[in-house]
């Protein structure tokens, strides 16, 4: 088991787990957003520059405009039906690669969507988002464009960070679209304060069954 | 400033200066043997060798003027006459420092040389506009006979950070750098009876300054006062207690002549002498001098500031930002400052570059590559959004998205040492500039507005702090930072941390 993602091979497991409330919060001591659904991987070109991913983001499946997702609920991109899995990491990112080999689908020229809710326990105004991934992503934090990333990187933490932004009091939708063009690809994310430093009383719910 | 003569040619710089091309400060810089620079209510005063003390009053470190002189304050207009019993009538090289509600003014007072005293004046206030301001003598502190191993000339004030006690420095190459401590509370010498301790030799224009446990001796070796001729040069030694032994960094005592060398001639300027620490918080720290020649200004003698970096427990004469084209690099993360465009490699998308290495047996050895021109703006920005950009961050590629052209702005005033600068994409007008939500754009021209001009102080370490002038609608000082690999933005500086330290490289 890959001790990044427990949802990876367990994932019917941790499917049948998420229809109880989860008790966990959600996020860690520094602040990632460990509690996602991830909608199986969508064939995309598998380029990375802000043009490519621009089209696939925008052209491929307009996630932003859709409603709220909920755990196993599938849909249609071309040919294709495709599933949102709930899954949650143990560790600070959430490595996308096992996510999609373990359910047979491809790694590689691909594009993932992940949706969370971040529930906030009381309005926060100049905060920002702050993510890493691998490789190119985009993100949405209720509705409105956050941050993004382009070109083949490596996951860092705090690699793209947003302006500076304000948290609703309790559901704040989060969405990212990662544009994977070979080998490795992963996530992670957190919300950082006005001091910069990781906001840790946040709880991240996923819409379940 | 050594026994050759002050007199006629710091007269004619005083002169000239008024009407010299700007090179270095802006407006009236030209004095010599500057004191240490002082900052009350936001605004700079030094004062020099001259007549009654001529005073220069900038009102942000760059831009200077001259606004009479010291005496002007004193009744009678000249020192008192125990100090010029003790020395004579002639007004140089003077210190200040500021001790609770008033300042103590030290000043050269000598007559035939080594024959000299230094005297003190007393004041509430620098501002020569202010209501309190006024100047009373209250005597000669210290003086030289004119046959003792001494010429009490150029004092240095210095507060011992650790106890709170005050010193004197002072001294000029007839025998020795003298030591002196002082009453806090008068600023008279709180032991008259004791002999002074000698803590160098062969220099003059010293001052002590504290940091990490080390007492640094700052001094001036060389000749001064023949403009161009001048050898003057800043020389250190170090102790760890105030009254020395200061050794050098090859461990030769002060008092046997050792000194390391602080500062020299460099560029268009010769001579430098009389260092004084501007101290401007937040780690941020730079010193004055002066040179004894501007060679942009006729040779003329003039005021310097720049920054002071400390490296392997010894200061460091920094260097103020000068126009060029260069990448500007995050101490905290390694990438570098860019307008948010898809980049292009230099020399277009290719594959691997060749390897090299031998021809096959027999075959001609293939043609060395073409080398690949440098990237330019002008061949990679036809795409570019014509309007506003963000700026982020990213991995340095030599790209022309990632290349900043730094220029100083004439008229716009600066800080201590230097005019702000614009900040521009190299070969384009497009501008860096902070926005009233307190993040960061690159405009697609330079107006000159506040917030499209930059401050740009290097730090102890090298490092640099690049802060916008002003802020829309905001009151608070902030500098760039990198709240992450790929974000820019800006917030108030933290010299205990590498959010907001930058380098700034030749691209």
């Amino acid at each position: 088991m890959n001790r990044a993602c427990r949802g990876i091979v367990p994932l019917v497991l941790i499917a049948a787990l998420s229809h109880a409330a989860p008790a966990a919060q959600g996020t860690d001591a520094g602040g990632f957003i460990q509690r996602w659904l991830l909608l199986e991987p969508i064939r995309v070109p598998g380029q990375l520059t802000e043009s490519a991913v621009r089209t696939a983001v925008e052209n491929d499946f307009p996630v932003t405009a859709a409603p709220l997702p909920h755990d196993g609920q599938t849909l249609t991109v071309g040919d294709s039906e495709l599933t949102w899995h709930m899954v949650e990491t143990v560790n600070y990112n959430v490595n996308l690669y096992h996510f999609a080999y373990a359910l047979n689908r491809p790694t590689s020229n691909v594009l993932f969507w992940a949706v969370t809710v971040v529930n906030a326990p009381r309005r926060m105004s100049g905060v920002r988002l702050a993510i890493g991934s691998n490789a190119a992503s985009v993100w949405w934090v209720n509705g409105q464009e956050a941050t993004a990333l382009y070109n083949d990187r490596q996951t860092v933490i705090d690699d793209g960070v947003s302006k500076r932004l304000t948290l609703n009091q309790g559901a704040n939708v989060i969405r990212a679209a990662i544009v994977n063009a070979g080998g490795a690809t992963d996530f992670c994310a957190r919300f950082l304060d006005e001091q910069d430093r990781p906001i840790t009383t946040l709880s991240a719910t996923v819409a379940v069954r | 400033m050594s026994l050759v003569s002050r007199f006629s040619p710091v007269a004619v710089a005083a002169a000239c200066v008024l009407v010299v091309p700007l090179a270095a400060l802006d407006g009236e810089p030209g004095l010599h043997d500057p004191s240490t620079v002082n900052v009350e209510n936001g605004k700079y005063y030094v004062y020099a060798t001259g007549r009654g003390l001529p005073i220069s009053i900038s009102d942000d470190g760059w831009t200077w003027r001259r606004a009479g002189s010291v005496m002007q304050a004193v009744a009678g207009g000249k020192p008192g006459p125990e100090v010029i019993a003790r020395g004579g009538n002639n007004t140089w090289a003077p210190d200040l420092m500021r001790i609770g509600g008033q300042y103590f003014l030290y000043y050269s007072a000598p007559g035939t040389q080594p024959k000299s005293a230094i005297g003190l004046l007393v004041g509430k206030t620098l501002n020569p506009e202010s209501p309190d301001y006024k100047w009373e003598d209250a005597g000669p502190v210290v003086w030289s006979d004119g046959v003792e191993d001494s010429n009490a000339i150029d004092p240095g004030v210095f507060r011992d950070p650790t106890s709170g006690r005050l010193w004197l420095t002072y001294g000029s190459y007839f025998g020795y750098i003298r030591l002196v401590e002082l009453n806090p509370t008068t600023g008279k010498r709180l032991h008259p009876d004791r002999q002074p301790a000698n803590i160098a030799i062969n220099s003059e224009a010293s001052i002590m300054i504290f940091r990490d446990g080390w007492y640094y001796l700052l001094v001036t070796h060389g000749s001064c006062c023949q403009g161009a001729n001048s050898s003057y040069n800043i020389r250190m030694g170090r102790a760890k207690k105030v009254t020395g032994p200061f050794l050098d960094n090859m461990g030769i005592d002060m008092l046997q002549g050792g000194g390391k060398l602080f500062l020299g001639s460099g560029g268009r300027l010769v001579g430098a002498g009389h260092f004084g620490l501007l101290d401007l918080g937040d780690g941020v720290q730079k010193f004055s001098c002066h040179f004894e020649a501007d060679l942009d200004r006729g040779g003329v003698s003039v005021l310097e500031i720049r920054p002071l970096l400390w490296r392997d427990g010894w200061p460091v004469a920094g260097e103020n930002v000068k126009a060029g084209t260069y990448a500007i690099e995050s101490a905290r993360t390694g990438t570098a400052l860019e307008l948010a465009v898809q980049g292009i490699p230099v020399g277009g998308p290719r594959g691997r570059g060749g390897r090299g290495g031998a021809a096959a047996p027999g075959a001609a050895p293939p043609p060395p590559p073409a080398p690949i021109p440098p990237q330019e703006a002008s061949q990679v920005s036809a795409n570019w959004p014509a309007g506003a950009v963000a700026a982020r961050m990213a991995a340095y590629m030599v790209q022309a998205q990632q290349q900043w052209a730094i220029t100083p702005v004439a008229n716009a005033g600066g800080y201590p040492g230097s005019p702000f600068f614009r900040i521009t994409i190299a070969g384009t007008d497009r501008t860096l500039a902070a926005t009233e939500d307190r993040e960061l754009i690159v405009l697609p021209a330079f107006t000159g507005a506040p917030e499209q001009l930059w401050r740009i102080d290097q730090l102890a370490d090298g490092t640099y702090r690049l802060m916008p002038k002003a802020v829309p609608n905001s009151q608070e000082p902030l500098a760039l930072s990198a709240i992450g690999s790929s974000m820019p933005t800006l917030a108030r500086f933290n010299p205990d941390s590498d959010r907001q330290r930058w380098n700034i490289r030749t691209p």
